[in-house]
């Protein structure tokens, strides 16, 4: 296909990361603070004690300002998938458009409906209408992230759909299997649960940072027990679901996890690289002896992870593009004659019926389905096939990263519980002081969990059935190109002010929220 | 049960749906119009608090409308969605960013280190308002004025030659700004924008106890209105009396038919009445604060809001029904899209049909909390008392 416009792809690529990454800078601590901030006024109705109420609107007052500009962001992701992704729109918007348009009826509303009777309700309705509104507000929150994810988790998995030759579209056949995917629900939980801990990570190292100027300690302590134990819980599951999105890649998208280990020539016990330093390769697909300049392996732990089985066999990407008659595994050049069948038998099939040649139509239509399953590889006929392996470096890298940091916020949640149990926390300093500094790196380990997901599927936007050649808009690339530096100078902008507000308020602290408090209890 | 109705039935039931979503989404740019009164009307900051938080307390219900709106068209309409946004890119992309910069406006603008300033975060309110209005009204008017796209799912299977293999390809000069030139159009648009200004007017009478702001909105009242029926008849008469793009039932030829949405009005007895229905309620709210009866002057929102709704309701039945293109093109007729080419398949509109079973409970959710926290007018010394003010 000579005919691509590269830069209208790159673009409208790059676009998308930016909204993307952007929006999710704020949805996991709206996710893991709205149950936060539920669990203390939870609290504060039980008891009646109004030091949990303090803490309540102190830790509500961030949440607002951090969900005003993630609901701000979110609006360009949605409608983003039409200006920047049409074919993609029509291509699949059959099954696609359900879950954001469940999500809107669903969960949106919810959410912003109960937001009001949450900041405005105070004083108007009753305690527990009030109560009542603020867990509304973190069930429509994660109500809103499952629909999406259920979207995103079809993309990398493709079921309960069939294509339908006359409107040259995938129709949705089954919508339980759409919702109720392995991939979906382990999407979903993994995603959830490490906003969660983004969150919990939040509130820990915001307390840490009173206790270090010596204020407020004993509303610090109290906000560290809640979200170290809400936490702790968190990243236990994360890493479980965690484990699970692993092994649903290895079975739904081989190409990514052999990205995600640098793992070039398949084997049998294939060990696990903890840590590595990749060797840059000029070509992707040179055969090669040596992957690593460095690494620490755990033996059999890479088949374990991914099969349950130490001797299980891991495809690696050499045998994934050249294919492995051993082991069962067609090469790309056969997908890409087998997708190219495919698009020219819907081209025959399609100008067959036009013309009334009936019998014609039929054998295309045979042979379309016969060869339906490899239709986005038809795309990259004559073209290098290095465009089907996904950004090897990027996806290792971030994996170990977000993995790492995993378990430095297992022990930060276990340090830091023994600490306030024993009412230690006030005198180590290290403590507070990583607890503090943790907090940009829970971002970093969010962001990093989308690029492992994202970057290593690349170039397919529906795994095997559209590659993003082919899904995009045609708009002339120097609109997107200018969109691109729009967004990014007004998101820049937001999110300065946002930062800039939020440690302001945090400055201000729980003090400044007497006041009100006075008034009205 | 859904189950059991026919493909068009469902096609036009999803039609009704978000017709219906896209006359509330109107309707409730009375935020937007508000956004764009708040230094005319506002001439101290205590007055312009009150004003901003009369509006900042609604605009999620506005912006939500819009995020669902967007979705279930998504869902029903799915090469609508296809064709229009990645065509009339950056019309949609405008009045994307002046709804992404309001969302913070309000959050940020008299919060401590806002980094912008409170005057930046208003000029953006105002932006919001006047862009995000106009632009909306341009793009439903290219419902009925048509647009210059091309269609073919053939595309799809074109690996050479210098055409990506792209379905929906736009042939305007402009990606979708060039309809902004065309005066009826544009018509629609500032029609849009007065409504909403005169929508905020009554909102503002019904929902504050300032009676400077009061006064002043009543001044203003007249301003708005005026120019919003000479823009709103403009528009309205001149698509009754113009073609318009019809399909034959029969081999779903597109053509041009004069008269068409005079026709479909004469042909929808229902929707005619309606719609008249909605405009005079429309007048008839406007009206009312400047009567006699001092009971009934604060309720003109009800009536023009209602009226508001039915009204553009209607005009999108108008659109839609009765063998109509909802969006034609004018480059290429084939390529129109009707509510049957564009729509998802008959499985997918049945799954969303028992989706939308549950609009009536998210309506009776919104009503009953609206109910228990707004249940007295609004004025500074309430404000002084809030947590949670912006
Ligand atoms: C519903 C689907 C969906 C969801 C929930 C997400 N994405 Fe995604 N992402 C896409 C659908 C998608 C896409 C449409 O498929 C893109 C655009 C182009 C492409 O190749 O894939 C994509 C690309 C894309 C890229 C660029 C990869 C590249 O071009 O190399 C990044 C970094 C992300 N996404 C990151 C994210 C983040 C941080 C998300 C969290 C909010 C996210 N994605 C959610
Ligand atoms: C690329 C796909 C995505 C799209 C199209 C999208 C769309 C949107 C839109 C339109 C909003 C504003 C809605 C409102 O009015 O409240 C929003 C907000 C939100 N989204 Fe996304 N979103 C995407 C990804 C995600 C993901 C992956 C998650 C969660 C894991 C998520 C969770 C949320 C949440 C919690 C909100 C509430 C506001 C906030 O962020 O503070 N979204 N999203
Ligand atoms: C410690 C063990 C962890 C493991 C084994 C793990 C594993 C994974 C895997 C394999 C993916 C890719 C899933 C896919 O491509 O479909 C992923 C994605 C992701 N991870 Fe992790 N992760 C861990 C910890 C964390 C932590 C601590 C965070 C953040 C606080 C996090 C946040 C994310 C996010 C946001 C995604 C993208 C959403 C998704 O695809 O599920 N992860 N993780």
């Amino acid at each position: 296909m000579e005919n691509v416009d590269f830069s209208l792809v790159n673009w409208s690529r790059a676009q998308f990361a930016l909204t993307a990454m952007y929006h999710y800078l704020f949805v996991p601590l709206t996710l893991g603070l709205s149950f936060i901030v539920a669990f203390m006024e939870t609290l504060y109705v039980r008891t009646g004690n109004q030091e949990w109420k303090r803490i309540t609107k102190f830790w509500m007052s961030l949440f607002g300002i951090n969900f005003a500009i993630g609901v701000a962001t979110g609006l360009i992701l949605e409608f983003e998938f039409g200006t920047n992704w049409s074919n993609y729109s029509w291509f699949v918007g059959d099954i696609f458009g359900a879950p954001l348009a469940i999500e809107g009826i669903m969960a949106f509303f919810m959410e912003s409906t109960f937001i009001a009777v949450m900041f405005f309700g105070w004083n108007k309705v009753s305690k527990g209408f009030h109560l009542t509104s603020t867990w509304l507000v973190a069930i429509g929150s994660n109500l809103s992230a499952l629909w999406i994810l259920v979207a995103n988790a079809w993309m990398q998995n493709p079921v309960g759909m069939e294509f339908n030759p006359d409107t040259a579209r995938n129709e949705m056949a089954n919508f339980w299997e759409v919702l109720l995917s392995d991939v979906a629900i382990n999407k979903f939980l993994h995603t959830v649960l490490s906003a969660y801990v983004l969150s919990s990570v939040f509130v820990i190292g915001v307390s840490a940072w009173f206790i270090i100027k010596n204020r407020e300690y004993l509303f610090a302590k109290k906000s560290i027990r809640v979200a170290a134990v809400f936490g702790l819980l968190a990243s236990f599951l994360t890493v479980a679901t965690g484990d699970g999105s692993a092994r649903n890649m290895a079975k739904y998208q081989p190409m990514k996890f052999a990205a995600m280990e640098n793992l070039y020539d398949g084997q049998q016990n294939a060990p696990l690289a903890v840590i590595g330093l990749l060797k840059k390769n000029k070509e992707e697909l040179d055969p090669r002896k040596e992957d690593f300049v460095f690494k620490i392996e755990i033996p059999n732990m890479l088949s374990y992870m991914a099969y349950l089985d130490p001797n299980a066999y891991v495809p690696g990407i050499h045998d994934l593009v050249k294919g492995n008659t051993e082991h069962n595994i067609i090469s790309y050049q056969e997908r890409i004659d087998k997708g190219s069948v495919a698009i020219k038998s819907l081209a025959d099939y399609t100008n067959a019926k036009k013309s009334g040649n009936d019998s014609l139509a039929q054998v295309s239509l045979t042979n379309f389905k016969a060869n339906y399953a490899h239709f986005g590889y038809g795309y990259y006929a004559n073209r290098d096939m290095n465009e089907l392996i996904p950004n090897v470096p990027l996806v290792f890298y971030s994996f170990r990263i977000m993995v790492g940091l995993g378990m430095h916020f297992i022990l930060l949640f276990m340090v830091v519980l023994y600490l306030t149990r024993k009412d230690k926390m006030l005198s180590n300093k290290v403590v507070l002081y990583t607890a503090l500094w943790s907090i940009p790196l829970a971002y970093i380990a969010s962001e990093l969990g989308w690029v492992v997901a994202e970057v290593g599927r690349q170039p397919w936007v529906i795994q095997d059935i559209l590659p993003t050649i082919a899904a995009v808009s045609q708009v002339n690339s120097g609109s997107v190109q200018l969109t691109f530096w729009l967004f990014f100078v007004i998101f820049t902008g937001l999110l300065i002010a946002e930062i800039k507000i939020m440690t302001a308020q945090i400055r201000k602290g729980p003090d400044e929220l007497k006041q009100t408090e006075i008034n009205h209890v | 049960m859904f189950e059991t109705f026919s493909y068009i039935t469902l096609q036009q039931y999803w039609w009704i749906i978000v017709s219906l979503l896209a006359a509330l989404f109107v309707f409730l740019m009375f935020v937007q119009g508000g956004q764009t009164l708040l230094y005319t009307l506002g001439k101290t900051e205590d007055q312009r608090t009150v004003l901003v938080n009369l509006l900042g307390r609604k605009w999620e219900l506005t912006f939500t409308t819009l995020v669902t709106f967007g979705g279930a068209f998504f869902a029903s309409f799915p090469l609508f969605y296809s064709t229009s946004f990645g065509g009339a890119y950056w019309v949609w992309t405008l009045i994307l960013l002046a709804f992404v910069v309001q969302a913070v406006s309000y959050e940020y603008r008299t919060k401590k280190d806002n980094f912008l300033g409170q005057k930046t975060y208003e000029a953006l309110l105002f932006v919001n308002g006047l862009l995000g209005t106009i632009l909306v009204g341009t793009a439903v008017a290219t419902f009925f004025t048509g647009s210059q796209f091309s269609v073919n799912k053939l595309n799809l299977t074109v690996l050479t030659g210098d055409q990506m293999p792209i379905i929906s390809v736009w042939k305007g000069s402009a990606y979708g700004l060039e309809a902004a030139l065309n005066v009826l159009n544009l018509s629609l648009g500032l029609a849009v924008f007065f409504l909403s200004r005169v929508l905020a007017i009554l909102y503002f009478i019904n929902r504050i106890s300032d009676s400077e702001i009061i006064l002043r909105s009543r001044k203003h009242l007249l301003y708005n209105a005026i120019p919003f029926v000479v823009f709103f008849l403009v528009f309205v008469i001149s698509i009754m009396l113009s073609d318009g793009f019809a399909v034959n039932p029969i081999d779903n030829n597109v053509f041009m038919e004069p008269y068409k949405y005079l026709h479909n009005l004469l042909a929808m007895p229902l929707v005619a009445i309606l719609f008249v229905v909605g405009v005079l309620l429309v007048l008839g709210g406007i009206i009312l604060p400047l009567v006699k009866f001092e009971k009934f002057q604060s309720t003109g929102i009800w009536l023009a809001g209602i009226g508001t709704v039915l009204t553009v309701f209607m005009l999108l039945l108008l659109a839609g029904f009765n063998n109509t293109a909802f969006y034609p093109s004018e480059y290429d007729l084939q390529s129109s899209l009707t509510i049957q080419n564009s729509s998802s398949s008959l499985y997918t509109l049945t799954v969303m049909s028992y989706v939308s079973l549950l609009v009536p409970f998210v309506l009776a959710y919104i009503w009953y909390v609206w109910k228990s926290i707004d249940n007295k007018k609004i004025d500074i010394a309430e404000l002084k008392s809030e947590s949670h003010v912006y």
